[in-house]
């Protein structure tokens, strides 16, 4: 661990979306620290022109994910000390998504897909009727339950590697969100949801290898979500369900 | 790219391909291990109907399933267009037919 009186070495990506070069900073490393700290340490005293995004601080709000040495994290919640290497950070945007200044990336595409899959609600009531009983151990509820955390982060989005290689794929968190409406007894859209993730680009995009799980901060699993949704359309195929 | 029925003929040809595989890396053991020679392989295959189906249908299957998987590395590799992309698809597919089924009658064939 380093001590007070150490520094560490810091580049940090500075540019548009055109063009950009990382800059290097020396930041006093503490016994305590964040990579948000870090971020926050240089914006104040070094660069003070440095754009980033951050809200809660705690993890909840999932605006504040960031590239450290090549790998999505969520710096709030991300100690320096369990991320640097010899004393060294790099930290860059957010991979996949368009820069719009410095570690700011623009997070359009990564909604814009949500909706793109269905991972809106879709409702089939209306505010007249009965609240309907949701039942926690309901095999379905219990599938729902273990993908709702999602803090909308886009890191998972970040370390997949099927959505550099396919712009048009829509991705581990918008499918999760699928998933879990999916599950859910009171969301209505169960065809409009195959349909859209059955298309080019859906469920059958995702080659499993899971780096979505391995990254995400709030241990979901979209890798366990889309394995669903591919088992629910290929039933839906073989039975020509419409 | 990648649409649901190619998905499901990719899966399903997987599932017809499996038991394939290992019927045949047996056999491959078996012949190497038993030492036959080519003669007397060719002896127990030519006229055969058992072998005629059983690699014929193994040919058949392999050529769907590489064509669907070379499909996708290939858009996920470089930026194509679809009709290239089908292109590619069916000329690996029909080539691989095309050797794979040339082979099952060589052998088979009485
Ligand atoms: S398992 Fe699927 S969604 Fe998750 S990172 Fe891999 S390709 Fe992306
Ligand atoms: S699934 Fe996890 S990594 Fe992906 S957006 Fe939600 S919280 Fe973030
Ligand atoms: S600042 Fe809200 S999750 Fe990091």
């Amino acid at each position: 661990m380093p001590d007070a009186a150490a520094s560490l070495s810091v580049s940090v990506w500075r540019g548009g979306p055109e063009a950009g070069a990382f800059r290097s900073f020396d930041v006093p490393a503490l016994k305590n620290q964040t990579v948000l700290d870090v971020v926050a340490w240089i914006q104040r005293n070094a660069e003070p022109t440095l754009s980033y995004r951050f809200a809660c601080r705690v993890g909840m709000c999932g605006s504040c994910a960031m590239m450290v040495n090549g790998q999505p994290r969520w710096t709030c919640r991300t100690h320096v000390r369990k991320v640097a290497e010899d004393g060294r950070l790099e930290i860059a945007p957010l991979r996949n998504l368009p820069v719009i200044k410095d570690l700011a990336v623009d997070m359009d595409p990564f909604f814009d897909k949500w909706v793109k899959a269905e991972g809106v609600f879709h409702s089939s009531t209306d505010r007249a009727a009965d609240i309907a009983p949701v039942r926690p151990s309901t095999p379905a509820r219990v599938a729902a339950d273990a993908g709702i955390e999602c803090i909308n982060c886009a890191v998972c989005y970040a370390a997949c590697d099927s959505v550099a290689a396919n712009p048009d794929y829509l991705g581990p968190a918008a499918l999760n969100r699928a998933w879990t409406l999916l599950n859910d007894a009171k969301d209505s859209g169960r065809v409009a949801i195959l349909d859209a993730v059955s298309r080019p680009g859906g469920c059958t995009s995702c080659h499993s290898q899971g780096s979505c799980e391995r990254f995400c901060p709030n241990e979901l699993s979209p890798l366990t979500s889309i394995a669903g949704l591919k088992r629910e359309a290929a039933w839906r195929f073989l039975r020509k369900e419409s | 790219m990648l649409d649901m029925r190619l998905y499901m003929l990719q899966r399903l040809s997987a599932l017809v391909m499996a038991p394939l595989v290992f019927g045949h890396i047996a056999v491959m053991i078996y012949a190497i291990g038993g030492g036959l020679s080519a003669a007397e392989v060719l002896g127990r295959t030519q006229g055969s109907v058992g072998w005629m189906l059983f690699y014929g249908t193994f040919v058949v299957v392999v050529s769907i399933h590489a064509a669907i998987g070379l499909r996708v590395v290939l858009a996920e590799t470089i930026r194509i267009g679809r009709l290239p992309l089908a292109l590619f698809s069916w000329a690996v597919c029909l080539g691989l037919l095309y050797m794979g089924l040339s082979a099952v009658h060589a052998v088979t064939a009485s």
